[in-house]
């Protein structure tokens, strides 16, 4: 019992199980999943659908923060991305013509990739800190988006383009497929691959590393990359989901619940150790909370003080030293210390 | 002020017991400390001499056991408390802000106001006060960082004090100090045990605990071997009493061969450096290092002698001059391009240039390895275990389990896990920074004999140590630094003494000292401009 609530998974799922249970009371059927006409339908089923995107930016963020920087501008090159892939399909002369929206997305997936390779250049080239030079594009990008939508909101009707963010393939959506295709291509690129380590080794030592031989600059540059990719994905989600681009207000915000995923998920704001299930864990928390307000019918005007008093919960059960606080009896609590112990502490029998 | 011999020990600690998973850290320790006394605190690395410190101070709680300071019984909850009881610390490695201002370091947290506001008159006055005291003249509105680590030492040590500490613990300070600086420092401890300071010191120099301790305490495996008062210790005995070993052994250890140029077959050199400098980092030298050879470097701390390093191994890069590897000259980029040429770097700041704390033993170990490889290729597990197995039974890598984070190993562990990371990348030239710098006897003597074995192995080693009698014990040849200049370069033999060395040292050979920055290069000497 005690291995079981040390496991590093153990209050993310703790929390995550509580808020699909508390769900129970307001509507019984919460956990009832059924195929209608050849699609899952359900509760469940929507967390993961809606949480798609966020599942996706958290990823990318994961990598990025733990070679130890973060990225900001993630919401904005949400907007860019659906803004682009929109703008090019509502201007095809058959919306639905599949090479049409395929060369859209394409191009879509480049400039987000494109987007990425400018923050892993100010970043690991240029030297600017991270939370600056992602601020840059977090500030300017939503004023390209908006070029790029020339100020409207871009609606389309296509439905190539419908399926990624609102399709079905195989009776699942078509969302929840994408998500955990680029959730299982980011585990074997970082297991199977030498480069979770090299990212752990950077984001925990930098200069240590550097000496060890790696090439810091190019690994802290692929992070930023396969961020503004996953980025990118979410934001072609978006769009694709409400058959529309809105460079105002696709994305926004995503990057603090993107952070706050990865942090829940356990990966340390100070970079080095990262976990990608994790986040994928703190992302499903984020998307039933904000799942849970709607469906428990909280006024809408304190939705966002409400998922804040939760996230503080959760974040306090995580922190060793109000556990300690609070949940021992030991006359002296352990210090605060620079951290990093396996604790030492916890398995002391009372 | 009490003295030293009176019945009531200002700390006493009686039983401790602290328990790690899978290791006891302490088990039943007693000890004692009295005002006016500068007791040692000896063992071997890994003896349990930090961990007693941070049971004492807080950072640690005690799983069995009592501590009493001034008669009353104590449980501190963490450095702060036990500083505000009157017992100070101060770390190997300085905790101080080094981008703040030295007057700031010393009263940070206690600032004095007036109104709220900080009186930063004041407080410099006061900092220049305190700092007289311990015989230091410094700009004290200066950045921390700005000065030497002895001198951020000292400010520690300032602050320490000034917060009327009853107990000072000092764990190693002197490790990063040159010999001058050790006097200075010792200076002040006995001035404050004059003044009725309760002084525990923790150091691996014995002649240093001779010098300065009045008793000391000897751990071994986290059990107290005795309390024993200085004068009634042979050094000897002391020894052996930390490592439990017989003395014909440790004699046997003291007394390697001296090492000559005679006994080497010299071919072809590994590395030659052909007039290498760096701008404002150290003035052009040359210097060649053969197959199999030692070659020591010997200097004051900021003579040069890791700037030599950094160039060989492309850490930082030449502005000048040429560097051959096998007679082809190359241009070192960075750490790989040297890694690809085999030359590994064991830099000497361990914590912040050396290991990830964060990962375990056997990710730390095949690092280098892996980065060579680049992240396509990862090393199979098979492979890492069998590898990093190898290492830490080789180099008797204490706790033996590769999935320790190398953060909660000690100082010497670390050492030793720097040492594989690079061995496993079979090197052919090997640049040990400060090796065996903070780490206890045993382990010091082990690391020597393992350069004996790998040079006899025919890589070349490059050793580089404040410690002139392992440098004259290892090297082949001994190049000297002063003031950023490579001023002699000394085929070793039983001519060269300690002395000979440091009288180089001090009058630089001839050369001319220069204060600031590398000096023109000597103009009869062909230029190589380095290319690109």
């Amino acid at each position: 019992m005690a291995g079981v609530i040390r496991h590093r998974f153990f209050w993310p799922v703790a929390t995550l199980l509580i808020l699909l249970v508390s769900n129970l009371f307001f509507s019984p059927d919460f956990f009832a999943v059924e195929v209608r006409q050849g699609h899952l339908y359900g509760s469940l089923i929507d967390i993961v659908r809606f949480g798609a995107p966020l599942i996706l930016v958290s990823l990318g963020m994961t990598l990025v923060i733990a070679t130890g920087g973060i990225d900001l501008s993630v919401g904005s090159v949400v907007a860019i991305c659906g803004a682009l892939a929109c703008l090019r399909i509502s201007g095809l002369g058959d919306q639905n013509s599949v090479l049409g929206v395929l060369l859209a997305v394409g191009l879509a997936l480049g400039l987000a990739l494109l987007l990425g390779a400018w923050n892993g250049l100010l970043v690991a080239q240029a030297g600017i800190q991270p939370i600056i030079a992602t601020l840059i594009l977090m500030v300017a990008g939503r004023g390209l988006a908006q070029l790029i939508t020339d100020g409207q909101i871009i609606t389309i009707n296509s439905s190539p383009y419908k399926l990624i963010g609102g399709g079905y393939w195989l009776t699942v959506p078509f969302s929840i497929l994408v998500a955990l295709v680029v959730f299982g291509f980011a585990l074997l690129l970082t297991r199977r691959t030498a480069l979770g380590l090299l990212i752990e080794s950077v984001g925990g030592n930098a200069e240590a590393s550097r000496l060890a031989g790696i090439h810091s600059r190019r690994i802290i540059f692929t992070g930023y990359v396969f961020c503004g990719l996953c980025a990118g994905i979410a934001g072609l989600m978006i769009s694709s989901n409400v058959s529309s681009a809105d460079g105002n207000n696709a994305g926004l915000w995503i990057e603090l619940d993107a952070i706050l995923a990865v942090v829940i998920g356990g990966t340390s704001l100070a970079g080095g150790r990262f976990s990608l299930g994790g986040t994928v864990l703190g992302a499903l928390i984020i998307q039933t909370l904000t799942t849970t307000i709607y469906s428990i019918g909280i006024p809408p005007e304190t939705t966002l003080l409400f998922k804040a008093l939760v996230v503080t919960l959760v974040c306090l059960l995580q922190s060793r030293a109000f556990r300690a606080k609070v949940f021992h009896r030991r006359p002296m609590p352990p210090p605060a210390q620079p951290d990093r112990q396996q604790e030492p502490k916890v398995e002391v029998p009372a | 002020m009490a003295t030293v011999g009176e019945p009531a020990p200002i700390l006493t600690m009686t039983g401790i017991s602290k328990q790690f998973p899978g290791v006891k850290a302490l088990d039943g320790v007693d000890f004692r400390l009295f005002t006016g006394e500068v007791h040692a605190l000896m063992g071997e690395n890994g003896a349990g001499k930090s961990t007693l410190i941070k049971v004492l101070t807080g950072v640690y709680d005690v799983d069995e056991g009592d501590i009493v300071v001034d008669g009353t019984p104590v449980c501190f909850a963490g450095p702060l408390q036990a500083q505000q009881a009157g017992v100070s610390t101060v770390y190997q490695e300085v905790n101080l802000c080094a981008n703040l201002s030295v007057a700031e370091n010393i009263h940070i947290g206690r600032e004095p106001r007036r109104f709220g506001a900080i009186r930063w008159g004041e407080m410099r006055r006061r900092s220049r006060r305190l700092l007289d005291g311990l015989g230091l003249d410094i700009d004290v509105s200066a950045p921390l960082g700005t000065h030497s680590l002895a001198v951020q030492q000292m400010v520690a040590i300032a602050r320490a004090i000034d917060i009327s500490a009853k107990v000072l613990i000092l764990d190693e300070p002197t490790s990063s100090l040159d010999a001058s600086e050790v006097d200075q420092l010792f200076r002040v401890m006995r001035q404050l045990k004059e003044e009725g300071m309760a002084i525990l010191f923790v150091t691996h120099f014995l002649d240093q605990v001779y010098e300065v301790s009045d008793r000391m305490t000897v751990l071994r495996n986290g059990r107290r071997v005795g309390e024993y008062a200085t004068r009634d210790l042979s050094q000897l005995d002391l020894v052996s009493a930390m490592i439990g070993k017989e003395l014909a052994v440790l004699e046997e250890l003291e007394e390697q061969p001296r090492r000559s140029l005679a006994t080497l077959e010299r071919d072809r050199p590994v590395v030659e450096a052909a007039d290498l400098g760096r701008k404002g980092a150290v003035a052009p030298f040359s210097l060649t290092i053969h197959r199999g050879e030692v070659v020591g470097l010997a200097g004051l701390l900021g003579s040069g002698r890791t700037e030599v390093a950094r160039l060989l191994f492309g850490a930082d890069r030449a502005d000048h001059g040429q560097l051959r590897v096998d007679g082809e000259p190359i241009s070192l980029r960075g750490p790989r391009a040297a890694m690809s040429h085999d030359i590994a770097f064991c830099s000497e700041n361990r914590r912040t240039e050396g290991l990830v704390a964060d990962l375990t033993v056997r990710e730390n170990i095949i690092l280098a390895v892996q980065a060579a490889r680049g992240w396509s290729r990862p090393l199979p597990r098979r492979r890492q275990d069998e590898l990093v197995d190898r290492y830490v039974q080789a180099l008797r890598i204490v706790p033996a389990n590769p999935e320790a984070l190398v953060g909660q190993l000690s100082g010497g562990n670390q050492q030793k896990v720097l040492l594989a990371r690079w061995l496993i990348t079979e090197p052919r030239l090997l640049i040990l920074d400060e090796p065996t710098r903070g780490i206890d006897v045993g382990a010091k003597a082990e690391i020597q004999r393992l350069v004996v074995t790998l040079s006899d192995g025919g890589m070349a080693v490059l050793f580089i140590s404040a410690e002139l009698e392992e440098v004259l014990r290892l090297s082949h040849k001994i190049a000297v630094l002063r003031d950023r200049r490579m001023v002699d370069e000394l085929a070793n033999d039983d001519e060269v003494t300690a002395e000979r060395i440091m009288s180089i040292i001090a009058s630089g050979n001839g050369a001319a000292p220069s204060e600031d920055g590398p000096p023109p290069s000597d103009p009869d000497m062909v230029v190589i401009r380095k290319e690109v």
